[in-house]
């Protein structure tokens, strides 16, 4: 932990990113502060997805830089970026589907704790004792621990989401990108979701989060940015954006 | 117990049972009975048995847990036999170097051709797999004619160096004396029962390598495994680099393709170059979903049914088929001896290609499958006088479902 609040964890440097003619993304400027929830809003097909990828290195931007903590990510394997210590959770939940619930979530601890790769072939799982344990207590916090032994396949897509994130926090990422972490849950899921999620702040997890449900985005920001057509519109405090007329007119006028 | 929980132990306590009574379960009918050429208990069957099922367990920790099916790991096999050969000629005819350099050997081939071919995932992997063991085999034809003898193969003469060999030396493949030929034959009433010392010899390295494989399965290791075959690409979102992994996999189970080869080189002294022909390949994929992929007994059994067939089935020729009909009127003979007779004899091909349809058709997960739908329905029925358990109510960690 650092001591001052205002320090700046993720740099987003003018990233420019083009498939063929399309501008998907276009002199984006982020600044994310370490411990704080960042959120990122804007209409359907803005960009805000293909931000995330180019941020963990599904996607190669154009031109521009991601810098993470004094390190550059443009150019680094996906792994790699993980094992600096980001963390998604992906829109359609990328799982693992064909194992139980408590291997997925248990899955990940292999590479937090023993880097990108262990080949542990003479070792038990039954040992991992330690690692099982976290497992489980982190599936409690997201309410999963009653279905631990199912395949994860068989969950419904709110639960996948909340499996997923506690297959990101089991890695105590420094940051956690989360693309509509709430999708498909019910209210009451949603809500235990932001409720764990305000948890995280509380620890002083530093969090990107891509939401359409306002609710949650505005229970949860410190900081918004508005992204339109791959450009970023707006940014600042959740009231001065709420009541940002071009913000209005990004979303009011399309839905009008 | 040996790393293994209570019920892994027990497993592995009833398969070395099983292998180790395999000359006297594989035996079941007299002598005497009509019945007896269904009798699979010779030493040459049985080491076939144990021979491929080590082939099948090396290949399922490739193919079972990443779902990477490799068409060449018949390279490997041929690799360990000319290893084991080439010992034979070089040293003498003890065993147990060459069955070492085979393990080397095809552990360094299968790293080189692992590196390559695992840039590739899917169909591409496969192909590639498949070229290199396609190449291997006409190296073994062409270039490679003075390591391999061509097409008269690899064996042993006396012009041989043989450095290790003195005067009283057994002339056949041995262990340190023990001859793997040897065999103990036992009558029991109407029962032959035959204890081979090659088969024998086997069987303790096929149970100690499906030690290994149990233990691979049971890994943190193996689980990272299973997870490339569901989702690789979440894996390195996870922070995982997949690719020694599957390079590991890939080692290992050409190391247990190459200790196949080996061992099938220490029972008949030979190698030749028709073990790396792409149809090897195949026949270990076809053991490994025919006994169920990704089981640890699955490939076993597998490899044992194929042997089995080929063995036995193709010696159910006419006369054969004769005797068994010969009972019924002459038409009724006739008519079932032509519906049969392709179907056995040289014809066992195509029942096990039917019987392979039907497998993957309506058991995709082979034997294994098909025995735990039998297993469950005897167990169904205990169960259902059992009210079905409830899920417990989730712990409470909601505040107010605030908002609306």
């Amino acid at each position: 932990m650092t001591t001052t609040s205002h320090n700046v964890v993720l740099h987003v440097d003018d990233v420019r990113k083009t498939f063929g003619g399309l501008h998907a993304l276009s002199d984006i400027d982020l600044a994310v502060e370490e411990g704080k929830t960042h959120a990122i809003i804007g209409p359907n097909g803005a960009g805000k997805s293909t931000l995330l990828n180019v941020i963990v290195g599904r996607l190669a931007p154009t031109s521009g830089a991601v810098v993470f903590d004094g390190h550059i990510l443009t150019g680094k394997q996906p792994h790699e970026i993980n094992q600096l210590g980001v963390a998604r959770v992906f829109q359609t939940p990328e799982i693992f589907p064909d194992l139980p619930v408590l291997h997925n979530v248990m899955t990940p601890a292999f590479a937090k704790r023993d880097g990108s790769y262990k080949l542990h072939i003479w070792e038990n799982l039954l040992d991992e004792k330690t690692i099982q344990e976290e497992a489980e207590s982190i599936l409690q916090d997201v309410g999963l621990w009653e279905r631990r032994m199912d395949h994860a396949g068989a969950l419904s897509r709110g639960d996948k989401r909340r499996m997923e994130l506690a297959m990101c926090l089991i890695q105590h990422p420094r940051l956690l990108l989360l693309d509509e972490p709430t999708a498909g849950m019910s209210r009451h899921d949603t809500n235990t979701t932001i409720d764990l999620l305000k948890k995280l702040k509380e620890r002083g997890m530093t969090k990107i989060i891509i939401e359409h449900d306002m609710h949650v985005v505005f229970s949860l920001a410190d900081k918004i940015s508005v992204l339109a057509q791959g450009r970023i519109i707006a940014e600042g405090d959740p009231e001065d954006v709420r009541n940002d007329p071009k913000v209005k007119e990004a979303y009011l006028g399309g839905a009008n | 117990m040996l790393g293994l929980s209570a019920k892994d132990t027990g497993f592995l306590l009833f398969v070395t049972f099983l292998t180790l009574a395999t000359p006297i379960l594989l035996q079941p009918f007299p002598e005497t009975s009509s019945l007896a050429q269904f009798n699979a208990g010779y030493p040459d069957l049985m080491q076939r048995f144990a021979i491929y099922g080590i082939f099948a367990i090396g290949f399922n920790i490739l193919f079972g847990l990443t779902g990477y099916l490799s068409f060449g790991h018949a390279a490997f096999l041929g690799v360990g036999s000319y290893s084991v050969v080439w010992m034979y000629k070089l040293l003498s005819f003890n065993v147990l170097p060459g069955l070492i350099l085979a393990i080397v050997l095809s552990g360094v081939f299968a790293l080189l051709i692992g590196y390559v071919s695992l840039r590739r995932s899917g169909i591409y992997f496969s192909i590639l797999t498949l070229a290199f063991a396609q190449m291997s085999y006409n190296l073994a034809y062409s270039v490679f004619t003075p390591l391999t003898n061509g097409e008269t193969g690899l064996q042993v003469y006396t012009s041989d160096p043989q450095i290790l060999m003195g005067e009283g030396s057994t002339q056949v493949p041995n262990l340190f004396g023990l001859v793997m030929q040897d065999s103990i034959k036992l009558p029991v009433g109407d029962w032959l029962f035959t204890f081979n010392v090659g088969y024998y010899f086997t069987a303790v390295i096929a149970i100690f390598v499906f030690y290994i494989s149990l233990r691979i399965f049971r890994s943190p290791f193996g689980l990272i495994l299973r997870a490339i075959k569901t989702n690789r690409t979440r894996l390195s979102y996870a922070g995982i680099n997949t690719r020694p992994y599957m390079l590991a996999a890939f080692v290992i189970s050409g190391m247990y393709a190459g200790l196949a080869g080996g061992l099938l080189a220490a029972m008949d002294p030979l190698a030749g170059a028709e073990r790396m022909q792409w149809t090897a390949s195949g026949e270990v994929v076809l053991m490994t979903i025919l006994g169920g992929a990704g089981t640890l007994m699955g490939p076993v059994l597998g490899a044992g049914f194929i042997k089995y067939f080929e063995n036995i089935f193709s010696k159910i020729n006419e006369s054969v088929l004769h005797d068994w009909f010969g009972a019924l009127p002459e038409p009724v003979r006739d008519f079932l001896i032509a519906i049969v007779s392709p179907f056995v004899g040289d014809g066992w091909q195509l029942t096990l290609g039917l019987l392979f349809v039907l497998v993957v058709v309506f058991l995709p997960g082979g034997i294994m499958e098909g025995a735990r739908r039998i297993g469950s329905i005897f167990r169904r029925k205990p169960a259902a006088a059992e009210p079905a358990k409830l899920p417990e109510t989730p712990p409470a960690v909601a505040g107010d479902p605030a908002g609306e």
